[in-house]
């Protein structure tokens, strides 16, 4: 069983979220506001943490910035939208991966697996981001190791968005499932700490540095 | 934040011109007015007797730039509307003409009139604009909307007339030789960077004003539109949703669309379908989704402007979306469209019941026609994989022309 708290601001969609959750999933906690999402994740001490991007009182970045190093949990953003600057503001927050709030009950439990487990999510999107922010520009990169993905994390970037699991990225790409994981548990490093251009200027304008 | 700050604004502006009287707006004034209402008006505004103001004009007439102010003044000062015009009292007219004769022929026969006055000008123009800076409602409204602290703003004030005056000091006392123009050069730099002292933080709150009314006004702006915009799609669907309840199929084609629609207003930069591959990308992706009511997830990377192969490479795309949505039985479509370098590269995915690909018919115009054969005669090329129960994915390559 994983131990989950839900935050988001509408208590719809959260009633909508516990029901759609398999049985490997606990639901520890509930809040709606920044304030109770950061009480509740001391108290409740969940495994992972479903955030949405959007909160009353700061957004999602918030809770991430005031618990930030307080707590075991592992955060998962959930967001409607699709804008860059929202889901790179929460990821370099410190999130383990992205997805939309359109994802289906089976994928969203097994992205919470996946995160309780260490590794990162991206949807389609993010990795198309990613794969926008990493291309080649003609800015040389201040640190090689961080400022550039390999050509091996960008052929599993690619797979991911044209929407391949990560099961069907590893039979693709004749390498095992955590194989895949690495790689993208990697991207995900280089996304929270890179200070590529792109990645710094939507930082920026989002006053997360 | 700041709407509160605005209102607040309004706020304080409401009570000061509750508790103090305000100044009259500088306006000319038909009634008791001798030539055109300036003076009459100008008095008012400052709060000073006509007369006081009068007799400056008639020292500026004499030195012969005044005639340029008053035009001016005449020019650009509205007109009071409300009051009807009286009769001029021609008896005071007629006293400041004579003045403004008299003095007029002296400065003519002495030559040396127009440089007497000239300081008495600066000062004026010093003391009105230091006057300005003090009018109560403005500078309240001023100082809200600039971050320039009241006294700083007074010391300031004090320096720049401060500058004024010992530049006049030196000037008149240097202008008996007139050929010393150096020192007078100097005299009037220092005059200059006085008055520039004190009318620059005027400006600048002056200009802080006019970019506090202009970004509200642009907000506004915003809000109507947004408010037009919800109106004319959200609420539209929103209706159209409650109608079709019965129809699940068509409810979430209806919210599928609505949302793109609304996602692409609110995040995506504002480009052009006819113009850039992305864009267009995303325009057919909408299409097809509303035509054939299955979703579709569609990332792009990178962009580059359309040409005519990658117009017949969008075609075969669309083409291949179709396809998949009409035959696939597949929830969702993937699609990936990339701009790498010269490579354009377009992926459309599906999980549904997949084919076999060497079944099928020569006559089936849709595989081999519009994609295979449209990439062909452009010069790129399609791979189609699939397999009966595997899904299908379609891939598209050209370079760009």
């Amino acid at each position: 069983m994983t131990r989950v708290v839900l935050v988001d601001d509408h208590q719809m969609f959260r009633t909508g979220v516990k029901a759609e959750l398999g049985p490997t999933i606990e639901v520890v906690g509930e809040a709606g506001d920044v304030d109770s999402a950061v009480q509740v994740i001391q108290s409740a001490k969940p495994e992972v943490v479903l955030l949405d991007v959007h909160l009353p009182g700061g957004g999602g970045i918030e809770v991430l910035r005031r618990l930030h190093g307080s707590v075991e949990a592992r955060f998962l953003a959930l967001s409607v939208s699709d804008a860059a600057e929202d889901v790179i503001g929460v990821v370099r927050g410190g999130a383990r991966g992205y997805v939309t709030k359109t994802i289906s009950g089976p994928e969203l439990t097994d992205a919470i697996g996946r995160v309780a487990g260490g590794d990162a999510v991206f949807s389609p999107r993010l990795a198309g981001f990613v794969l926008d922010a990493f291309s080649a520009t003609d800015a040389p990169a201040i640190d090689p190791e961080l400022d550039q993905i390999t050509q091996r994390e960008r052929e599993v970037l690619r797979l991911i968005a044209r929407g391949y699991a990560y099961k069907e990225i590893a039979k693709e790409l004749f390498i095992s499932v955590k194989t895949v994981e690495t790689h993208v548990s990697s991207v995900l490093r280089k996304l929270q700490l890179s200070n590529r251009h792109e990645l710094s200027r939507w930082a920026a304008a989002r006053r997360l540095v | 934040m700041s709407f509160g700050v605005i209102a607040c604004q309004g706020e304080t502006v409401r009570s000061a011109v509750a508790t103090e009287e305000a100044p009259a707006r500088l306006e000319r004034r038909p009634d008791g007015r001798l030539l055109a209402g300036v003076c009459r008006g100008l008095a008012d505004h400052l709060g000073v007797e006509p007369a006081v103001v009068r007799l400056a004009f008639v020292l500026l007439f004499a030195a012969g730039w005044g005639w340029l102010a008053y035009g001016a003044l005449w020019l650009l000062v509205p007109r009071r509307p409300e009051e009807a015009p009286t009769r001029r009292n021609w008896g005071h007219a007629a006293v400041y003409a004579v003045l403004t004769i008299g003095l007029s022929v002296v400065t003519g026969v002495s030559g040396g009139f127009g440089w007497a006055v000239f300081p008495v000008v600066v000062v004026g123009i010093g003391a009105t604009i230091l006057w300005q800076q003090a009018d109560p409602v403005q500078r309240q409204r001023w100082v809200r909307s600039s971050a320039l602290p009241l006294r700083r703003m007074w010391l300031r004030s004090l320096l720049g007339a401060l500058l004024v005056v010992t530049g006049i000091g030196v000037f008149v006392a240097l202008n008996v030789k007139a050929d010393q123009a150096r020192e007078v050069l100097i005299a009037t730099a220092v005059v200059l960077t006085g008055l520039a002292v004190i009318l620059t933080p005027w400006l600048v709150r002056l200009w802080q004003d006019l970019d506090t009314e202009r970004r509200e006004r642009i907000r506004n702006q915003e809000r109507a539109e947004l408010a037009a915009h919800v109106h004319d799609s959200v609420l539209h669907t929103l209706t159209l949703i409650q109608r079709n309840a019965h129809d699940v199929r068509e409810v979430q084609r209806l919210a599928r669309s609505q949302e793109r629609e609304l996602r692409t207003w609110l995040y995506a930069p504002r480009a052009d379908p006819d113009q850039t591959f992305a864009a267009a990308v995303q325009k057919i992706v909408g299409e097809v989704e509303d035509a054939h009511g299955v979703p579709i997830d569609v990332v792009c990377v990178g962009d580059t402007p359309l040409d005519e192969r990658l117009g017949a490479t969008l075609q075969a795309a669309r083409e291949a979306m179709v396809n998949a949505a009409k035959y696939a039985e597949s929830p969702t479509l993937s699609v990936y469209a990339e701009v790498e370098g010269d490579e354009v590269t377009i992926f459309v995915r599906d999980r549904g019941k997949g084919f076999d690909l060497d079944g099928i018919p020569d006559d089936r115009l849709g595989v081999r026609g519009s994609i295979i054969g449209r990439m062909e005669r452009n010069g790129g090329k399609a791979v189609i994989r699939t397999a009966p129960g595997e899904g299908t994915e379609v891939r598209l390559e050209i370079k760009k022309s």
